[in-house]
């Protein structure tokens, strides 16, 4: 059986109360952040834009953001090991061959079909 | 026998067990997630040009409701605080605050779904009606003088089975013009805030908006559905951390502690995949 106290829930992983106490302000300032990035982001959508590709690139670069944020300091990204990062790096990599392959699909359209394809050589 | 490595880090990767399990698992996820995406783009790059409900297939804007919308992202973001919040007030031995976060953890996400129900709700009962002389228009519909009520799946008709109950005229309340931000008035579709009879032989398509109707609702209620069964799924598992599972506090709270730094990393992750979402299916 194991030979734990409550005190020792905090040094585990060397933080003390006091780091603890740092790290929930960093939390509440994400969280600020979070939901002023939201505000700005629905803002965005009421300003009409003539290029759609501005506002997609634009609502996609505050997502990411914000997704930064909730990764980074939520999720412990910023100071976290090794091994997590080599996994991500291995995702992200077959995240957007996924993607690629997809997109590339749409060159391959069935006949008849209303649909549009991207590129026709 | 005890299980290795539960609060103890591992020599080799320095980290608990659990925690390399959970991100090989989200890992996973992101390649779920990363397909639909990929399925999204590729139905909305490939949709016709032009705006619907005018052209039939083109992919529609301004479908959803952008204020409910905002406010459950908001009530996400709110319940991704609370979560890593439980986890810092554990670390400083506070488990009274752990479970006040835990409980409005819980409730967020019970919100979030109870409002995602109300705006899946307003689909099932919306209509897009085309009619025979060229004619479009959205709404909602009364058959027999009966209204659909709330999640009611019985009441959802299209043109065939208007045609098998032997229907022959429907009401039709037609939405008010909705003109898109920088637009003085929506073109092409006619509009008319009344109900109206339609006589179903006049009708060229009549149906909900359900996944069969549109490639875009089909993708929206797939990625948006599976999104709520992961914040229904985390939902379970908090309460259960917050409450029968709490009692391993007492005995091991090293080990629940991290159980809910990885039931939190899981949370995170469905508060990520929102972030994302919330923009591409209501806003672009």
């Amino acid at each position: 059986m194991s030979d734990h106290s409550k005190d020792s829930v905090a040094h585990a992983d060397g933080h003390d109360h006091h780091d603890i106490a740092a790290h929930v302000r960093t939390y509440l300032v994400v969280f600020g952040a979070l939901l002023v990035g939201t505000v700005i982001t629905v803002g965005m959508y009421y300003v009409h834009f003539d290029s759609m590709a501005v506002t997609i690139a634009i609502a996609l670069f505050i997502a990411s953001i914000k997704a930064f944020l909730v990764a980074g300091y939520f999720m412990h990204l910023m100071s976290e090991k090794k091994v997590i990062y080599s996994m991500l790096a291995v995702t992200v990599v077959f995240f957007f061959a996924l993607g690629a392959l997809t997109l590339w699909s749409s060159n391959d359209m069935p006949r008849n079909s209303e649909a549009k394809a991207l590129y026709v050589p | 026998m005890e299980i290795p490595y539960t609060y103890k880090p591992r020599p080799d990767t320095g980290l608990y067990n659990a925690k390399v399990g959970i991100w090989l698992f989200l890992a996973s996820e992101i390649m779920l997630f990363g397909a639909l995406f990929s399925s999204y783009i590729l139905l909305r790059v490939t949709s016709p040009e032009g705006e619907w409900p005018m052209v039939e297939r083109a992919w529609p804007h301004g479908l959803l409701n952008i204020p409910i919308g905002t406010f459950n992202t908001a009530v996400l973001i709110t319940s991704s605080v609370t979560v890593v919040l439980a986890w810092a007030a554990l670390k400083m031995n506070q488990f009274g605050r752990f479970r006040a976060y835990m409980l409005v953890t819980l409730l967020c996400a019970f919100g979030f779904l109870g409002i995602k129900s109300f705006e899946y709700n307003e689909k099932f009962t919306h209509y897009e009606l085309r009619l025979k002389d060229g004619k479009v228009y959205t709404g909602h519909i009364e058959v027999n003088g009966k209204h659909a009520g709330f999640w009611d799946f019985g009441s959802i008709y299209n043109l065939e089975r208007l045609g098998k109950e032997q229907v022959t005229e429907v009401s039709f309340t037609a939405d008010a013009p909705k003109p898109k931000p920088g637009e003085k008035h929506a073109e092409g579709a006619v509009h008319e805030h009344k109900a109206m009879p339609v006589k179903v032989a006049d009708i060229e398509k009549l149906d909900a908006f359900i996944l069969r109707n549109h490639t875009f609702f089909a993708i929206y209620f797939v990625v948006t559905a599976l999104h709520g069964l992961h914040v229904l799924g985390g939902a379970l598992v908090l309460g259960y951390f917050a409450f029968p599972g709490a009692s391993m506090w007492r005995k091991n709270p090293e080990q629940f502690t991290n159980r809910i730094e990885v039931a939190g990393l899981f949370w995170h992750f469905v508060d990520l995949v929102w972030i994302f979402l919330f923009p591409v299916v209501y806003l672009l």
